[in-house]
């Protein structure tokens, strides 16, 4: 055999059981992280949209709605780090049609690799992204003058539990990916679920201040939620409770739509 | 070395059918390539090449009909065809957004080398396609030719046992053409099974050990090149006098033996004709000789690829009547 045919690979197994999909997995997380470098537009765009809505919302609404910016900042920052995080996720699916449109998917499919792992490394890789989206909301927010006045654990945490929905709603945005036809398809569909889903919550004003039809869903919305324990656990305020139900949203979420999202993919031929 | 002696056949399908909706790209399709053979797969565009192609590789599931490959069903033991063949679409499906060697050294890893194997045989692939010199640099800002030779280069890293060409010299300088035409002799001379499909004919009759002509979903011939240019039983003569003078004259006197119309090239003094029988060929040279024309030239060679694929189906291998893009069961 010469070099053109290349090393020998093992015989070929019936299955590739978890340890290979996983190792195919960290495989395609290493390959979105390196592609993030090279996508200098997306990083800036990642990092220029929390500045944007933190300037936006502190200059614009805090007079209104807290009668001063200072105080607005305090409330609306750990709103701004759920809402940037979460729009975030729907470069994962942007991403997704893109690498379906271009055939990197079709020889993917084409390889002995767990078919799962493709979506699930895109999925990884972009924590790197809501990573970044965090430390520039909370960075920019302290340039401010936003304060955390719990600890830096607990701040910590409250940083991690927004990551932790990410991990979960970036399957919504991947299915958003994979039934589209177009990137502008994703946009679309993504803004019609997105922005009820932020804005129809507690990130930006209290819910008392809304009519009740509309408490209604601003308390059984995921986002209200999460916002009230990551404000709890920056600036204080109930905990326990929230916590507990967004992760289990996020959970919830997980279990329903990374299955929708592996099937709707698998199907794709 | 051989997977397994027992399968003669590196690939065989029997009545392949895949509907689209109401298009059928394939209407029970076999197809047969035999260990260490290159298959050239020939049609018009929409003819169900790719379709086919797309099935075999595990990437469609056929509606009817089934396919093994190295002896493994592609349905119920895709798994392991995977494990096996190596695939070149038509477009290059590889990652825009990495540079040539990590796209390589991630499907090494994705084929389960290690991290050292996984660079070793990227860099060793680069420089075989003459793309080391950009291997660092991102593959949006390689040119076509480029993005094609790594896209063959990464059907590769998998030392596939059967290999999977969509159309790979579309759109490549022919400098670059004749280095794939290389790299397929060499893949089958250690013992790679190739399945090829190309619209260039002369690239099926450069390459192609056997040749299965689809149209319209169905197989309307298959056999060797020789076997498909014999089967439209006729040859073609050209002769030229050594005096260019008596080119008319020579003309006319071959057009009467065959009895059909030849074509004259007067700027080479050549007189080419399409002969039914190679028994007309000792008349003709009886009579030229009686009128004394000495001749400079008097060959007789098979049709090209070109003109058996015309006599086939009736249009030119290039699909003019149709899109430049071959859309999956479309019409031609």
């Amino acid at each position: 055999m010469t070099a053109l045919a290349g090393p020998a690979f093992p015989a070929p197994p019936r299955r590739l059981g978890l340890r290979g999909g996983l190792r195919n997995t960290s495989t395609l997380t290493w390959r979105s992280v390196l592609k993030i470098r090279t996508n200098m537009e997306d990083v800036l765009g990642l990092s220029l949209n929390p500045i944007m809505f933190l300037l936006l919302f502190t200059y614009v609404f805090g007079g209104a709605i807290a009668g001063g910016t200072h105080a607005y900042l305090q409330f609306e920052l750990p709103g701004i780090l759920v809402l940037s995080v979460v729009f975030a996720t729907l470069g994962t699916g942007l991403m997704l049609n893109q690498d379906i449109a271009g055939g990197v998917f079709d020889r993917f499919r084409s390889l002995p690799i767990a078919r799962w792992a493709p979506l699930a490394g895109a999925v990884l890789g972009d924590m790197v992204r809501y990573m970044i989206s965090v430390a520039i909301t909370l960075g920019f927010g302290m340039i401010l003058g936003f304060r955390i006045t719990t600890s830096a654990l607990s701040a910590f945490a409250g940083c991690l539990l927004v990551l932790a929905f990410a991990l979960a709603m970036c399957w919504v945005s991947a299915l958003i990916g994979l039934l589209a036809k177009t990137p502008q398809g994703v946009q679309w569909f993504g803004s019609l679920i997105y922005f009820p889903l932020t804005f129809g919550s507690n990130v930006l004003v209290p819910t008392q201040t809304m009519p009740g039809w509309l408490q209604a869903f601003v308390k059984v919305n995921p986002m209200t939620d999460l916002t009230e324990a990551v404000r709890g656990l920056l600036v204080g305020g109930p905990v326990a409770t929230p916590v507990i139900r967004s992760l289990l949203w996020a959970v919830g979420i997980f279990a329903v739509f990374a299955p929708l999202a592996v099937r709707v993919y698998r199907r794709k031929t | 070395m051989r997977y397994d002696a027992a399968t003669p056949n590196a690939i065989e399908a029997t009545g392949l059918v895949k509907r689209f909706g109401k298009t059928t790209a394939l209407a029970g399709v076999d197809i047969v390539a035999g260990q260490g053979r290159v298959l050239g797969v020939l049609g018009p565009n929409g003819a169900g090449k790719t379709t086919a192609v797309r099935i075999l590789a595990t990437l469609l599931r056929p509606d009817g009909g089934q396919a093994r490959v190295c002896g493994y069903d592609v349905v119920g033991d895709a798994h392991r065809v995977r494990q096996l063949i190596g695939l070149t679409g038509q477009y290059a499906s590889v990652d825009e957004g990495l540079s040539g060697t990590n796209n390589l050294i991630m499907i090494g890893r994705l084929l389960g080398l290690d991290r050292r194997a996984a660079r070793a045989r990227a860099a060793d692939l680069l420089g075989r396609f003459d793309l080391a010199a950009a291997a660092a640099r991102p593959v949006k800002t390689y040119s076509g030719g480029m993005r094609r030779r790594l896209d063959l280069a990464a059907s590769l890293v998998g030392s596939p046992r059967v290999l999977y060409l969509d159309e790979p010299t579309t759109g490549l300088d022919p400098r670059s053409r004749t280095d794939v035409w290389h790299m397929v002799r060499e893949l089958v001379s250690d013992g790679v099974t190739v399945l090829l499909t190309t619209q260039y004919l002369d690239e099926a009759d450069q390459l192609a050990h056997d040749i299965l002509v689809i149209d319209r979903g169905t197989v309307i011939a298959t056999g060797t090149p020789d076997e498909l240019k014999a089967r439209t039983g006729r040859q073609v003569l050209r002769i030229s006098p050594s005096d260019p003078a008596r080119l008319a004259e020579a003309a006319a006197l071959v057009e009467a033996a065959c009895g059909a119309k030849v074509t004259t090239d007067a700027e080479v003094g050549a007189v080419s004709a399409s002969v039914a029988s190679t028994a007309l060929l000792p008349r003709i040279v009886r009579e030229l000789d009686a009128r004394g024309i000495e001749l400079a030239e008097f060959t007789l060679r098979k049709p090209s690829l070109d003109e058996v694929f015309f006599a086939l189906t009736g249009r030119p291998a290039d699909g003019k009547d149709s899109g430049t893009r071959e859309l999956e069961g479309s019409k031609p």
